[in-house]
């Protein structure tokens, strides 16, 4: 056993669910995103801030930003681990790392419920 | 004449500051000989050429080293199969600490391999004669019993390279999975509670180098999709 306080579950096996479980969703999302752009070619903001203002697309953005978060956080960690080989460096890049998408997702959430 | 060109990495870190290619020009009397063949007349040419060989019939696994840009074991490997352009460039397994010429520290491999407990661990009382295993069962160990620890498919992982101290390794892990899935090992629960975390097994990203190299032609990417499969039943 290796251990590891800095990766996303502090387990390789709850980081490999998580990141193949938020591929999905966020292949589900764009998928979704590419359709609903491709059936409203004549898109204005009204219809774009329309569907955003529903609940259901709120929580759908939501659960694929934190996906994306965490997606982010597990592949990131591993290729600092692979490639950082000097110990302050590859601490303060994880740490840098996880702030910046620690700010992204507040953005997100303030993007989404903001408007 | 039908001369092959041969390029061969040398070091002796008693005399050189740095490794260095070494060119050779090998006789190979049109034959297609074995890589290690090869190796053998460069020796009569250079008698201080380092290289590890034993069995010479893809049984011991010493043979193993980099043959224009492929590990394989250099006795099964006929020329024919890996030359490109009359030239053969060859060089240690590469990740390992060089010790001399063609020979690699293989420490690091096997401390990997010591790791995994690479033995039947069974804790009831040992039968008058021997511990029974019905040919079903035995057939679990096709596939992984036949490695030979030559080390072509660890060296040839990214993944090990990058952190050898830390993840198993291919051939690790294909031994691993030759204990988790025996039926007559008992310790399989302490087994995988050793390798859950996020690099004994789960450095592994599935490029397949490990297979593609193979000289056994076994499947190590497999077992250890194997063994992720017995670690979420286990978790979830």
């Amino acid at each position: 056993m290796v251990t590891n306080i800095t990766s996303f579950g502090r387990s390789g096996l709850s980081d490999w669910l998580m990141q193949r479980a938020s591929a999905v969703i966020m292949a589900l999302y764009t998928v979704f995103l590419v359709a609903y752009l491709l059936f409203n070619p004549g898109l204005d903001y009204y219809t774009w801030s329309g569907l955003f203002d529903q609940t259901w697309m709120r929580i759908f953005s939501l659960l694929t930003f934190i996906s994306l978060a965490a997606h982010a956080w597990i592949g990131l960690w591993t290729v600092t681990t692979d490639y950082l080989k000097s110990t302050p460096l590859r601490v303060g890049a994880q740490m840098l790392i996880i702030l910046a998408i620690f700010v992204y997702l507040v953005w997100s959430i303030q993007i989404l419920w903001g408007a | 004449m039908s001369n092959l060109q041969v390029s061969v990495y040398r070091y002796n870190p008693e005399t050189d500051s740095a490794p260095y290619m070494q060119e050779f020009q090998v006789d190979t009397k049109g034959r297609d000989l074995m890589v290690l063949d090869v190796l053998h007349l460069m020796k009569e040419q250079d008698s201080a050429l380092a290289f590890r060989r034993s069995c010479r019939e893809g049984v011991c696994g010493s043979d193993g080293m980099n043959m224009n840009g492929k590990n394989g074991l250099a006795c099964i490997t006929p020329l024919s199969e890996v030359i490109k352009g009359n030239k053969l460039v060859l060089r240690p397994l590469p990740g390992l600490p060089v010790i001399r010429d063609m020979v690699v520290d293989m420490g690091l491999f096997y401390k990997q391999y010591e790791r995994i407990q690479p033995y039947l661990q069974n804790d009831t009382p040992a039968p008058a004669i021997e511990r029974l295993q019905s040919p079903e069962d035995r057939e679990k160990l096709d596939g992984l019993y036949e490695c030979i620890l030559c080390a072509c498919c660890s060296t040839a992982c990214p993944s090990f390279w990058w952190n050898p101290e830390k993840f198993v390794g291919p051939a690790g892990l294909l031994q691993s999975y030759r204990f988790l899935v025996d039926t007559r090992d008992t310790a399989t629960q302490e087994r995988l509670s050793e390798l859950e975390d996020p690099f004994s097994v789960f450095r592994c990203r599935g490029i397949m180098n490990c297979v593609a190299v193979c000289p056994k032609g076994l499947n190590p990417t497999r077992a250890i999709g194997k063994i992720r499969e017995m670690l979420l039943a286990e978790a979830t």
